[in-house]
């Protein structure tokens, strides 16, 4: 299953690869775009490091996305990875957030624009979209035995729907799903 | 000057390390210490740049930029965005090169494995709790529905799809 790795990308590549992401991330499914540009785009790590990085950005508090960008920038290149690919993440959005924000705060209280509103309510609609696509193609061919779907449904409705406390789910959920891995593993 | 800085700091430093799961988990503390505890902002001026960050690409988290703007300049801008980026930085760097060196471990397969369902059905959590959140109505209901399955089962581009979204909202409504 574990393809022979590429070579890891250099500070450079990585910043750039993370610049795109920052600037096209509208309206969430940050996760979605950094698997499309690194697992499926660049091959630079394969779907179950993604995975187990992405588990582990979600545990460790702050910005998800962020968080997973750091993550795969150590997993790369080390500290000097993780600061070129939270650079390149965050760069452009910081400065439009403040461009925008400056430009608010000037005009004196003046409301945002309402066919900004419209355009953000159809943004997000895709950008849901694009992060169940996102789910079902993980899905698709990383959850092949029945306990492994039955933990992605607990998972999905505990906290999306009854939005019970993440890491109440996730002490319940993670012990469980490492014991039928490790049944799985030694079968 | 300097006081309002430390206090910038002191809130998004914890808050950072108090985001579990995202930016969310934050909002509501973020408001009642922005608007009430400090009073650098109003509600309404609180909820427009909320909307501001949601409008630009990125993590969502970058409105304490904008809190940090109104209430202590550029400095302050600044403050706010170390002090709610670096902590949560340090420990999930800190998180993977522990993983990366537990890479020759025996467990290690194990765990990689176990964590890939829960990951799984945290992606789906995110998006069910959007649909939760979205705008009630049919329009909505069906650019989410037609998104899935074009990113889901062909090479769609995301970008474009986002466009059909943002010109069916406008066109129609």
């Amino acid at each position: 299953m574990q393809a022979p790795a590429p070579p890891p990308p250099s500070l450079w590549q990585l910043f750039l690869a993370f610049f795109r992401i920052g600037a096209v991330s509208f309206g969430g499914g940050m996760s979605a775009w950094m698997r499309r540009e690194m697992v499926q785009k660049r091959g630079w790590l394969d779907d179950r490091q993604f995975l187990a990085g992405l588990a582990l950005a979600q545990i460790s508090p702050g910005a998800n996305g962020v968080n997973l960008a750091v993550f795969i920038g150590t997993q790369l290149r080390g500290l000097p990875g993780a600061l070129a690919s939270f650079a390149g993440l965050v760069l452009l959005p910081t400065c439009a957030v403040l461009g925008f924000g400056a430009l608010y705060f000037a005009s004196r209280g003046g409301g945002l624009d309402a066919w900004v509103g419209k355009a953000l309510t159809g943004v997000v609609a895709a950008a849901t979209g694009l992060v169940l696509a996102n789910g079902v193609r993980l899905a698709r061919r990383n959850a092949g035995t029945l306990p492994a779907g039955l933990i992605i449904i607990v998972c999905a409705l505990a906290i999306g729907w009854a939005r019970l406390p993440l890491l109440a789910v996730l002490a319940v959920m993670l012990p469980l799903s490492l014991l039928v891995a490790r049944m799985q593993v030694r079968r | 000057m300097i006081l309002t800085l430390l206090q910038i700091a002191a809130l998004f430093g914890m808050l950072g390390l108090l985001s579990f799961g995202g930016g969310n988990a934050i909002i509501a503390d973020m408001q009642f210490a922005t608007v009430q505890t400090h009073a650098w902002m109003t509600d309404k001026e609180f909820l427009d740049i909320f909307a501001i960050s949601r409008a630009t690409p990125g993590p969502g988290m970058l409105v304490v930029a904008l809190i940090g703007l109104k209430a202590a300049g550029i400095a302050g801008a600044a403050v706010a965005f170390v002090a709610i980026f670096a902590p949560p930085f340090l420990l999930i760097h800190t998180t993977a090169r522990a993983w990366l060196r537990a890479r020759s471990k025996a467990w290690f397969a194990v765990a990689e494995r176990g964590l890939a369902p829960v990951a799984i059905g945290l992606v789906f959590a995110g998006g069910v709790s959007l649909l939760q959140s979205a705008e009630p109505g049919v329009l909505c209901l069906a650019i989410t529905a037609v998104s899935t399955v074009l990113l889901a089962f062909t090479e769609t581009h995301p970008l474009l799809v986002m466009a059909g979204g943002a010109g069916l909202v406008l066109a129609v409504t």
